[in-house]
């Protein structure tokens, strides 16, 4: 079904709108009897023994209750967008762009005064990081969680451990562009025995409970196909996002089953870009703030 | 001697039990969806999680247990006020098992999780299919009923029974229009794309309001109350006039579903205003049959029959005044998206829906088997007060939850940031919501009570069928 380009379906719902009105006007204008004197008389018909009908004309106030709501309409619909899509200056559109205006114009200077800011100065002001952190809840928390502890496939940011690197400028370009973690899937590749191996492999590197003889045959899977983005000491790559193996901080999760299942099937994540949506000077206070949710970590 | 000519009351009595029994099921599914809310520990498995019996719970109520009280009542008040026998009797019958196959395949197929992803309209593509043939046969009994009526006019209850039948089939053929992708996977694609499937969905789900829910039962109203009042209808011409009035503006209601979303604004315009213009159509059906009670109202103390009947009325009248002012966009900004517009929802499904068929259903139950009266005429009053004290408790709760939330979400500090994130809205609700959950198990209880009286009511007594009756003389 193509999209409304043309003007004929605005005509056409223009049409049926006009012509709904003058229906109920049409309606209303032949049924407007007065009130009748004496007795008010059955209409005549019976059914089923006992059912019939009284004929009292329309109630007053009913009757002035419906030409105003047609009136309304009417008026409505000529002075905002409505038959058709004149007056758009009273349109959703413009009404929005009208609020942001006037907000940006309230709070921006709120905000544009910490901009010139060194990151690590604003993450140590208390009040900064009171907005960073409302701002937190609104935008974040839903992945990160309210306790920036985060889940299954979101970063736990509190910890110190950075994928993508843990320099304040680095983190602001991570919540203004955001990120796409792309691990591979080796499944097809590695078969199911190769994967386990390597799987016991990653779990030698934390310390975790293995098999020894698969760990070994994991290396050396793992030192042809995983060092390229994991780098030779699995301590990963911050330039790709490739996560670090070797400390205990696991973003889907250490038992063999789930390593198992991220290298057969690989992994994709995505954290959303907040530069267009909220512009440099707020995301700026909220790189400060998850800075400062590590800090005790340094 | 020749054997006198009955009316079906066999389809009648079918869809009148069946009515009392999906209540029951649609309400107690409704109690525990709200349970879950109260505790989210009650989402046990995949197939009993909120998101998969809340769509069980709406398709239960409204086309389950209203479903089956339109198809008992109308199959009742077109037999007898147009004096003959129902159209095709097998074909009716077939209604009957149909439908219930259409019920039992949406408490499977829902909980598995099979949907279309569209409002009251979940179900997928070959039950859609099933539905549109039950729907089909049905307008033929009815229609084929009123072709062969024994009088020369149309009783209004059946103008608006008429309209029910016919613009549901064109909502539901209309908005279910999908590409099967596979049938034992049971998936299919909207024939239409982006926002203009949104419009389609709102101006099915609206008018799924307006005329399922709404124009049904206004022709239930227009039997059983001048019935049970045993007074003539308040005017004829009101009727006509809001009649009309209402099929043409309910059409043009939906897009209030889509205030301040990718709908064009001027799409928006015309939802809001024709929502309102449908404020005085609305109360035409409400004053009609309240107004029907004047010299009757003494009677109000002792029939708990007629308690349900006008308290039916009222609710309709509250909701649907309630309804035109939500879609006025600027209130709509507030309560949109809050549990205002489920306690709305609820006045309306609760109030207006199940108390007119409730009392349409007394009505019904024992005239099928031959008797006058139920069981017990106490314990149908006892059912009237807890319903009553049940409804109130839900939706007072939800209104004012839903303000606080709608008032939460706006609220901003001084530096333009927002006050609360959406998980504290989340928690100040639950008090709320609990009451929300009494005010459910309230009106459950009492559809438990109206389930004892039926049961006590036709135990052990024969079916029955009420001779035709020839048409008052001068009318014939």
């Amino acid at each position: 079904m193509a999209d409304f380009i043309s003007g004929f379906w605005n005509m056409y719902v223009m049409g049926l709108v006009t012509l709904s009105l003058l229906f109920c006007v049409f309606v209303l204008v032949s049924n407007m009897t007065k009130r009748e004197v004496g007795d008010v008389k059955l209409h005549g018909h019976v059914w089923d023994e006992t059912l019939a009908e009284y004929n009292n004309p329309l109630p007053r106030w009913w009757l002035y209750l419906f030409w105003m709501t047609i009136i309304f309409g009417v008026v409505y619909l000529v002075i905002y967008p409505g038959f058709g899509n004149h007056n758009a200056a009273r349109g959703e559109h413009s009404q929005y762009y009208a609020e942001m205006k006037a907000a940006d114009e309230k709070y921006g200077p709120i905000f544009a005064k910490y901009q010139e800011m060194d990151l690590m100065a604003v993450a140590a002001d208390p009040e900064a990081n009171a907005m960073g952190k409302r701002m937190f809840l609104t935008y974040c928390a839903q992945c990160h969680g309210s306790a920036a502890q985060g889940a299954k496939g979101f970063p736990n940011l509190t910890d110190d451990e950075w994928n993508w690197g843990g320099e304040p400028n680095t983190i602001k370009t991570t919540v203004l562009g955001g990120r796409m973690g792309v691990m591979p899937a080796f499944g097809p590749a590695l078969g199911g025995e190769g994967v386990k191996d390597v799987a016991n492999y990653v779990r030698s590197l934390s310390n975790l409970a293995h098999d020894a003889l698969r760990a070994q045959r994991g290396k050396e899977i793992f030192e042809t196909n995983c060092v390229a983005c994991h780098g030779p000491d699995a301590k990963g790559n911050p330039m790709l996002g490739a996560v670090n193996l070797t400390n205990k901080s696991w973003l889907y999760g250490s038992s063999e089953a789930t390593i198992i299942e991220t290298v057969t099937n690989g992994r994709q994540n995505q954290m959303p870009a907040f530069q267009e949506f909220l512009g440099d000077a707020k995301v700026h206070l909220l790189a400060a703030y998850v800075l400062s949710l590590s800090k005790d970590q340094k | 001697m020749q054997s006198q000519a009955t009316y079906n009351y066999k389809v009648v009595r079918q869809f009148t039990i069946m009515t009392v029994v999906w209540g029951i099921v649609g309400m107690l599914v409704g109690v525990i969806a709200a349970a879950q809310l109260v505790w989210p520990e009650l989402n046990v498995h995949e197939f009993l999680h909120f998101g998969r019996l809340r769509p069980l719970h709406t398709n239960a109520v409204i086309f389950a247990f209203g479903g089956c009280a339109l198809f008992a009542t109308s199959y009742y008040v077109v037999q007898r006020t147009c004096h003959t026998k129902l159209f095709a009797p097998a074909l009716a019958g077939f209604t009957f098992w149909g439908w219930q196959l259409v019920i039992v395949l949406a408490a499977i197929t829902l909980p598995l999780g099979y949907t279309q992803a569209k409002e009251y309209a979940e179900l997928e593509w070959p039950i859609d299919i099933l539905i549109a043939i039950v729907w089909v046969s049905y307008a033929i009994v009815f229609f084929g009923t009123i072709a062969k009526r024994k009088v020369t006019h149309i009783y209004v209850a059946n103008w608006f029974f008429g309209a029910f039948i016919l613009t549901v089939a064109l909502l539901h053929i209309v908005n279910s229009a999908a590409i099967p992708v596979s049938f034992m996977g049971m998936k299919s694609y909207s024939a239409y794309a982006g926002v203009q499937d949104a419009m389609v969905q709102w101006w099915y789900g609206h008018n799924a309001v307006g005329f399922f829910l709404t124009a049904g039962f206004l022709g239930m109203m227009y039997y059983f109350v001048p019935k049970q009042a045993e007074r003539p209808v308040y005017s004829y011409r009101l009727s006509v006039v809001h009649f009309w009035a209402l099929i043409f503006t309910y059409m043009w209601a939906g897009p209030h579903h889509l205030h301040y979303t990718a709908l064009p604004d001027w799409t928006q315009s015309v939802g809001m205003v024709f929502s309102l213009i449908l404020l005085a159509p609305s109360w035409g059906g409400m004053i009609n049959g309240i107004m029907t009670l004047s010299g009757a109202w003494h009677k109000l103390r002792t029939d708990p029959i007629l308690k349900f009947l006008v308290t039916s009325l009222s609710f309709y009248g509250m909701s649907t005044f309630e309804g035109p002012m939500m879609s006025v966009k600027t209130v709509n900004a507030l309560s949109h998206y809050t549990d205002w517009t489920v306690g709305h929802v609820h006045s309306g499904a609760l109030g207006w829906v199940a108390m007119i068929s409730i009392g349409s259903v007394y009505f019904l139950l024992p005239r099928l088997y031959g008797k006058s009266e139920m069981y017990s005429t106490k314990l149908i009053n006892t059912h009237f007060w807890i319903a009553t004290i049940g409804i109130v408790l839900y939706i007072a709760s939800l209104w004012v939850a839903g303000v606080m939330q709608g008032l939460m979400w706006r609220a901003t500090n001084s530096d333009g940031t927002l006050t609360y994130s959406f998980v504290e809205s989340v928690k100040a609700s639950y008090p709320f919501w609990t009451i929300r959950l009494v005010g459910g198990v309230l009106f459950l209880t009492g559809m438990l009570i109206m389930f004892y009286n039926m049961v006590r009511t036709i135990a052990g007594e024969k079916a029955y069928n009420a001779p035709v009756i020839a048409p008052a003389v001068a009318h014939a």
